[in-house]
């Protein structure tokens, strides 16, 4: 796995979140040449050049998108949950979670792991679609707060995550 | 000014802007103007009981107990659809964050280049491409985004809706993504209610005139002349409307395409996210999957509210030489009750007011226990009502803005409590830290009445 420059400085996601400043925000729009399915362009954003591989974050995009296709299939699980819940008169859903819910879940702990374990060390922050009205998906782009105490900043992260 | 920022914890729907109301903490939302709402449930609930008070208990001897329990079953079916239709979100899309909204201007500005001085810029199009048809998304500029394919801004309830419908005034709420299948299963479920009534109503009719005769039937239950009338007109309506919307639904198109002519089959545009099958297509509708409320209207938020204080609480008690020590010891409770409840005031003149009031009269009070120990009663007597027409003329002066409020309520504690003692020092304080949008006219009153009663006083 390449290193990057700016991989030493961030351990973590809190120490990010407190040593970092944010700069700027990259917005991924929705790819809607398949009509209204939920998907987002796998078009690479030129102000992540030097940030991040284009193969990783394609890999990202290329699964939640494959996570929403899932969710929004038209097959036989939805036409049986669709009809059940008209049965009960959709009272059913008080108690019951839907699939498009459970997709949900699993897209936002796969946003957190991507973040923690690639994102993060790079000084970047995916933020979930749904949080943006499934319009957008977020990259905030950060950038540590001292600029001439990179060392120290390393070394004391380097303690940090040690424990 | 300092300014004191109070975080508190508010749920998310109460900032969504729009123009929806909410209720019970979030989890209901509709559109603002509900009358119509509240009639279409008073024709659907009315009728209903009158069927059941007037017809059932007859039709379920002479015919059969399975009319009443179905038509319960009916009933209980299309209010759970028209509340699910009317309650819940229809889809809308949240508005773009300050930073989102940025981004798509720099884009859109990089798109169009440099427009010459005294051209109006090129409409914010996009051009998507959807099954290969050639599909413009438009730019809200109310919400600041790109509206997605059959999104549409809906200016009652001001939000950009998710495959927009239409707003129904009936339901009280938009009809869009979210609740088409709920508004779908409604009308129909509603055009059979009232063909089921409607029937049922005639075969009542029927039966008891041959026993009874028509006249004799129709004093016996009356009702049914009320309920037939309803469902005559109802089903004219609803059943047209179901039948159009079943027509929709065959052609997966929304009501705002059909009145827009978006797919009318001219220049070979054809509707790209049609199935071309019938069957797919209501699969899709009405079978597809049940897609999330993108709003957390109940999620909670940190709000910031700013609490103006003032640097006008008196620097040193100490500094007043009060003739009285139960003035000091008054002047040392009224500024720190005036912070006190200060740090407690809400957002809102209104609340501001009140408090300023409530300060007003209890500084008012003070100084009328001190007036009470001078010996004199004409000359008390007159010092009172000064210092009375004083805080009147300043009561109007209360529904001044939020600024100067603050202003005037420290001034004015000051002045009352300290009346006794070094009125010049007051009226300097009100010649500089006057602001200058009140006006000339009040500071003249204050300060005649100051001068006024603070003579007067000095005669005791």
């Amino acid at each position: 796995m390449p290193v990057f420059l700016l991989s030493s400085k961030f351990h973590n996601l809190q120490e990010l979140r407190h040593s970092a400043s944010l700069v700027t925000k990259v917005f991924i729009q929705r790819d809607y040449s398949e009509g209204t399915v939920c998907r987002f362009q796998t078009k690479f954003p030129s102000e992540l050049d030097n940030r991040i591989e284009r193969t990783l974050l394609e890999e990202t995009v290329k699964t939640l998108n494959s996570y929403y296709a899932e969710a929004e299939k038209i097959g036989g699980q939805s036409y049986l949950e669709g009809c059940l819940a008209c049965a009960t008169a959709y009272i059913i859903f008080l108690c019951m979670e839907t699939r498009y819910e459970k997709v949900l879940r699993k897209i936002s702990g796969y946003i957190q792991e991507q973040n923690e374990k690639i994102y993060a060390p790079r000084g970047l922050l995916l933020t979930d679609p749904i949080e943006r009205g499934m319009r957008v998906l977020e990259i905030s782009l950060f950038e540590d707060r001292g600029s001439g105490g990179s060392s120290p900043s390393s070394s004391m992260s380097s303690g940090s995550s040690a424990r | 000014m300092s300014a004191v920022m109070i975080t508190r914890k508010v749920r998310k729907w109460e900032k969504l802007p729009g123009k929806n109301t909410f209720c019970c903490d979030g989890r209901v939302m509709m559109a603002r103007q509900k009358g119509v709402f509240y009639l279409t449930l008073f024709l659907i609930v009315g009728t209903c009981s009158l069927f059941f008070a007037f017809e059932c208990p007859y039709l379920a001897v002479h015919l059969s107990p399975a009319i009443p329990v179905f038509a319960a079953v009916l009933f209980l079916f299309v209010m759970a659809m028209l509340l699910r239709t009317s309650f819940s979100d229809p889809g809308v899309l949240p508005r773009a964050l300050p930073e989102e909204a940025t981004f798509i201007e720099m884009e859109i500005e990089a798109a169009n280049g440099n427009v010459p001085a005294g051209q109006r810029p090129p409409p914010r199009i996009r051009n998507v491409q959807i099954n290969n048809q050639i599909v413009k998304l438009k730019y809200c500029y109310t919400c600041k985004i790109f509206r997605p394919p059959r999104a549409s801004h809906c200016s009652i309830c001001d939000n950009c809706v998710d495959r927009f419908d239409h707003h129904c005034p009936w339901v009280g709420n938009c009809v869009g993504k979210r609740n088409y299948r709920y508004f779908y299963l409604f009308t129909l479920s509603l055009s059979l209610l009232t063909i089921y009534i409607f029937t049922f109503d005639i075969v009542h009719v029927v039966m008891r005139s041959v026993d009874n005769g028509f006249l004799n039937t129709l004093k016996e239950t009356p009702g049914t002349v009320l309920e037939v009338l309803v469902c005559f007109f109802t089903l004219w309506s609803v059943v047209g409307l179901t039948g159009f919307h079943t027509y929709l639904i065959s052609l997966n198109q929304t009501t705002n395409e059909d009145i827009k002519g978006s797919w009318s089959g001219k220049n070979r545009i054809q509707n790209p996210y049609s199935h071309k099958n019938i069957i797919k297509n209501c699969c899709e509708v009405l079978c597809g999957p049940t897609y999330p409320s993108v709003l957390d209207r109940r999620g909670l938020m940190q709000e910031d509210s700013p609490v103006s204080t003032t640097c006008t609480a008196p620097p040193s008690s100490s500094s007043i030489a009060a003739p009285q020590t139960t003035v000091s010891t008054d002047t040392n409770a009224a500024p720190s009750s005036f912070t006190h409840t200060n740090s407690k005031v809400d957002q809102g003149c209104e609340a501001q007011n009140n408090e300023y009031r409530a300060d007003i009269k209890e500084s008012c009070n003070q100084l009328y226990r001190v007036l009470e120990r001078r010996k004199n009663v004409c000359v008390k007597r007159r010092a009172i009502s000064c210092v009375s027409t004083y805080c009147s003329c300043l009561y109007p002066f209360l529904i001044v803005q939020l600024n100067e409020t603050a202003f005037l309520r420290s001034t004015n504690i000051y002045v009352i409590s300290h009346l006794c003692s070094k009125p010049k020092k007051y009226l300097h304080i009100l010649n500089n830290a006057v602001p200058k949008s009140l006006s000339s006219m009040l500071l003249t009153i204050i300060q005649t009445l100051q001068v006024v009663s603070v003579t007067l006083l000095r005669f005791l």
